[in-house]
């Protein structure tokens, strides 16, 4: 199965003398390897004087980076940090930013590229063969190693004294079951934590931009606003975590347009609230296009109806958005009729 | 210690100062032996051998910017109103975490700049590992003996992946936030464990008070540290192994052909970390990046269009936005496979390279090492699964950014998701094909060169009038480098009644490993390379043909 025929050893010595580049093919194999090709000179290593301009060369990179150095140095000092240019064509850029960006990074490589200049023009370029050892090692030292080994193996009597082996084994496998343990803490257990929001029956409505409740009047035909429970601040110690639950999209639609019946029974003349995290992997939904009732959610694109119970229409939703049941309080404010009756963002094993 | 002082006065009156400290450090350390073997150590010198180099630079650059980072970052997630100098924000409720990422980068001079080194670096670490690896596999470099360096480098580039993750989640910025949600929402979706996973990672529900810092460990210790010493064991191993070198006059399985490392490649390599850093320092310096003061503070109920995570987590994206929402509910447990099977996905696709080597070793069932590099194209199985495996991932990260392609080029975003759901199975399997055709192609085209000679391009008129092309026989190093490569023939399955007459069934393993063989090495899968025969034939024959 494997192969033939792999060109394993060099040319004889013969074939490598150093003349001329194409050599006449040997008459048994044309394909032979013709050994390395002799070496050619450089002009650096004929011409004294171009190697005096490559050096001059390199040692004028160094000297821009000692100046470029210097640059970045005054740059840091004298270039007020609020500083704003205009460089075309790259527009406005921070003027303390730029200059210490094209000064460090011309010290660095104006270094790097003296060395190279350095090693291609002036440092011997004749290549060298080294010859290459196997990775394993010879037969006498593997069976050396194995003969230790065994040797080893047989003076510490695990082999003989099963009950010190398997008593190890089991202290062995315990011993990390304490790391496991401290990991508890890391955080609590789920429970139902993922099922409760803060809406609760009879909790307001408060617009997120006002802080202030809602009136039926104030939500128009095709906005589109947030809103959040009433009592929570985003000075609360769990804002974020709260939030990232009960954000709710509110949307005035035809009463005639509503399509799903359910939808219809728990909106409020034709206002809908839906929770405002997607159910694919939780992000806000936040684009609106009134005509069509659809949503969709800018991270997945995740398309939801909100006209038919805010099914997932297209994208990679697994299911429509939970709706949250509305009503009118007595000073004429919306309000929860309870919390949602299912989960809100993402699903999850336990869901459902 | 008695014959000690009459060597030690005699070195200290005649050799220079350096030797000295080399003499002490050697007989504490014994690095002379180290030296000896490595001092003048060969390189072979090819252009693609600098990606490697392109991965351990950008490393370097990341860790030294980065611990700069650490002495102003506050990786807390406390609540604080910002009253820094940037204008639009202040006032704004942040985290300590955004409202000292916006100190570095407006009131600690160079701050932004040593910010953005270190994200274009790490930016380019990833692509230069990308890169890297694809040279390492369309060249075979991971034959044997390279198959754990393959290994390796392959964790290098998914630890990488992570630490890019937490690390451009730190600022607790609006985007950032939104991709740690994303991947809140992805835990979730794992079967029974996702909710526990979830709880333990966020200290509770998300977002909560802990990511930022426990992200924090994650990402300048735990991370770094793994892939600190994976490096190093990467490079001790290319050291060992000595590197690969391609076919050519003088160049065998046996030798490595190049220059030492003392003087030329000190020079040229270490010259090689300032060109990187420069380059990185320049753009750092002109182009902005990740400008976190422009995105707001993290809200869990607000986002921006266009969220895009960093590049190299772009074809995890593309999965998840193309795959449709499928949740199966059953027994009261949902099974979210529209996130979950992305998640495999992710993970398969990964495993499905980092495999690849040990796959082509079982087929080949070749245990020589190898050393001289393959061309791709007398690898055309090998080169197809590659652009096939590239097709798949190009296509995912287009997925990945179906909104972005939609807006820029006026598509629509469905038909931009349904060309990634259909061409994530299409994609490769197109690519493949076309693939082994061009190598097979330019196989051949090899062959004609060899039997026939390079076109000179010069025209010449015979006596008789007619028109030929010149063709001008290759030199014969040009002979050797084209027809150095080794072909397998394809394995047969032995057999299959026993010198007894008794009929054995062939395993099925054996049965698959012909098959694979006959699909790598078959008549449909190379061009028999031309053989000393054919050759002596047309050359004799003094015609051009």
């Amino acid at each position: 199965m494997s192969s033939h025929q792999i060109p394993e050893e060099n040319l004889p010595a013969e074939q490598e003398a150093p003349h001329g580049a194409v050599r006449v093919a040997d008459e048994e194999n044309p394909f032979a390897d013709p050994g390395l090709p002799p070496h050619e000179p450089r002009v650096q290593d004929i011409d004294e004087r171009a190697a005096k301009r490559s050096e001059r060369t390199v040692a004028l990179l160094f000297t821009v980076s000692m100046l470029a150095t210097v640059g970045f140095i005054a740059s840091f000092v004298t270039i007020p940090h609020d500083k704003s240019i205009f460089v075309f064509p790259l527009g406005h850029l921070n003027a303390m930013n730029f200059a210490l960006g094209l000064t460090l990074g011309v010290a660095l490589f104006t270094i790097g590229a003296g060395a190279v200049h350095w090693a291609r023009t002036l440092m011997s370029d004749e290549e060298i063969a080294d010859e290459r050892h196997p990775i394993e090692a010879s037969p006498e030292v593997r069976a050396k190693v194995h003969a230790d080994f065994k040797q080893g193996a047989k003076e510490s009597v695990i082999g003989r004294r099963k009950l010190i082996r398997n008593t190890m084994l089991g202290a062995l496998t315990l011993v990390p079951l304490s790391g496991v343990v401290l990991l508890r803490d890391l955080g609590p257990l789920p429970g139902t934590k993922l099922r409760h929001t803060m809406w609760s029956k009879g909790k307001l409505l408060v617009n997120m931009n006002t802080n202030q409740p809602i009136r039926p009047s104030d939500v128009v035909v095709g906005s589109l606003s947030f809103a959040m429970p009433e009592g929570m601040s985003e000075h609360d110690e769990n804002f974020q975590s709260e939030i990232a639950k009960a954000a709710l999209m509110i949307v005035r639609l035809q009463p005639g347009d509503i399509k799903d019946k359910r939808e219809l029974e728990w909106s409020h003349e034709g206002i809908v609230a839906y929770s405002k995290i997607c159910t694919h992997v939780g992000c806000p939904i936040s684009l609106y296009e009134q005509q069509t009732h659809h949503a969709l959610c800018p991270c997945h694109q995740s398309t939801f109806d909100l006209s038919d119970g805010a099914r997932v229409i297209f994208g990679p939703a697994g299911h429509a958005l939970p709706q949250l049941r509305i009503g009118v309080n007595d000073e004429g404010y919306l309000e929860a009729l309870g919390d949602f009756d299912e989960p809100v963002g993402p699903a999850f094993w336990e869901r459902g | 210690m008695s014959t000690a002082p009459s060597t030690e006065a005699r070195s200290r009156g005649k050799s220079p100062a350096g030797e000295r400290v080399a003499d002490w450090a050697d007989g504490r350390l014994g690095i002379y032996s180290l030296a000896k073997a490595n001092m003048r150590k060969i390189f072979p010198d090819h252009w693609s051998f600098m990606l490697g180099e392109v991965c351990m630079y950008s490393f370097i650059i990341i860790i030294l910017t980065g611990v700069y980072l650490t002495l102003f970052f506050h990786p807390s997630m406390n609540e604080v109103t910002y009253h820094g100098s940037y204008v639009p924000m202040q006032g704004q409720l942040m985290s300590e975490a955004y409202a000292s990422t916006l100190d570095i980068s407006f009131d600690i001079r160079g701050g932004l700049l040593i910010r953005q080194i270190h994200h274009w670096a790490a930016l380019i670490f990833l692509a230069g590992m990308f890169v890297h690896m694809m040279r390492v596999f369309f060249t075979g470099a991971f034959r044997k003996p390279r198959e754990v360096n393959w290994l390796f480098g392959f964790l290098l580039f998914v630890l990488g992946m992570f630490t890019g993750f937490t690390g451009y989640s730190l600022p607790d910025d609006l985007l950032s936030g939104t991709g740690v949600r994303f991947t809140q929402g992805a835990i979730l979706s794992v079967p029974i464990v996702g909710t526990y996973i979830s709880m333990f990672l966020f200290g509770g529900e998300f977002p909560g008070h802990d990511f930022v810092a426990r992200f924090y460990s994650i990402h300048i210790l735990l991370l770094p540290g793994i892939m600190l010493g994976l490096m190093v064991a990467h490079l001790i191993l290319v050291f060992y192994h000595k590197h690969t070198q391609f076919a050519g006059p003088g160049k065998t399985n046996k030798n490595v052909v190049g220059m030492p490392l003392m003087p030329v490649y000190m020079a040229k390599a270490g010259g090689f970390f300032f060109l990187v850093f420069g380059v990185i320092a320049a753009i750092a310096g002109i182009v902005t990046i990740n400008p976190i003061w422009g995105i707001g503070p993290y809200r869990p109920d607000q986002v921006g269009t266009g969220a895009q995570p960093d590049w190299y987590m772009g074809f995890a994206e593309g999965l998840v936005r193309a795959m449709p929402g499928w949740e199966v509910n059953f027994w009261g447990h949902t099974l979210v496979l529209g996130v979950f099977i992305p998640l495999v996905v992710f993970g398969l696709f990964l495993a499905v390279i980092a495999l690849y080597p040990f796959i082509e070793s079982w087929v080949t069932g070749d245990k020589r090492e190898h050393h001289i590099l393959d061309r791709p194209r007398n690898a055309p199985t090998r080169t197809a699964v590659g652009v096939a495996w590239i097709t798949g991932y190009l296509i995912t990260l287009i997925g990945g950014g179906n909104d972005i392609v939609a807006t820029h080029f006026h598509l629509s975003i469905n038909a931009v998701t349904w060309f990634v759901r259909i061409g994530f199975f299409l994609g490769p399997v197109l690519a493949f094909v076309v693939t082994k055709r061009i190598c097979l192609g330019l196989q051949r085209r090899d062959k004609e060169k060899v039997l026939h000679g390079r076109e000179a391009g010069i025209i010449k008129r015979l006596p008789h009038g007619e028109f030929i092309e010149v063709h001008e026989p290759l030199s014969q190093e040009q002979l050797h480098t084209l027809t150095a490569h080794e072909q397998y023939r394809p394995v047969e399955i032995g057999p299959t009644v026993d010198e007894n007459g008794v009929e054995r069934k062939p395993a099925v393993t054996e049965k698959l490993r012909a098959k694979m063989s006959n699909a790598y090495f078959g008549e449909d899968s190379q061009i028999p390379k031309p053989t000393v025969e054919e050759y002596k034939e047309i050359t004799s024959g003094h015609g051009h043909h």
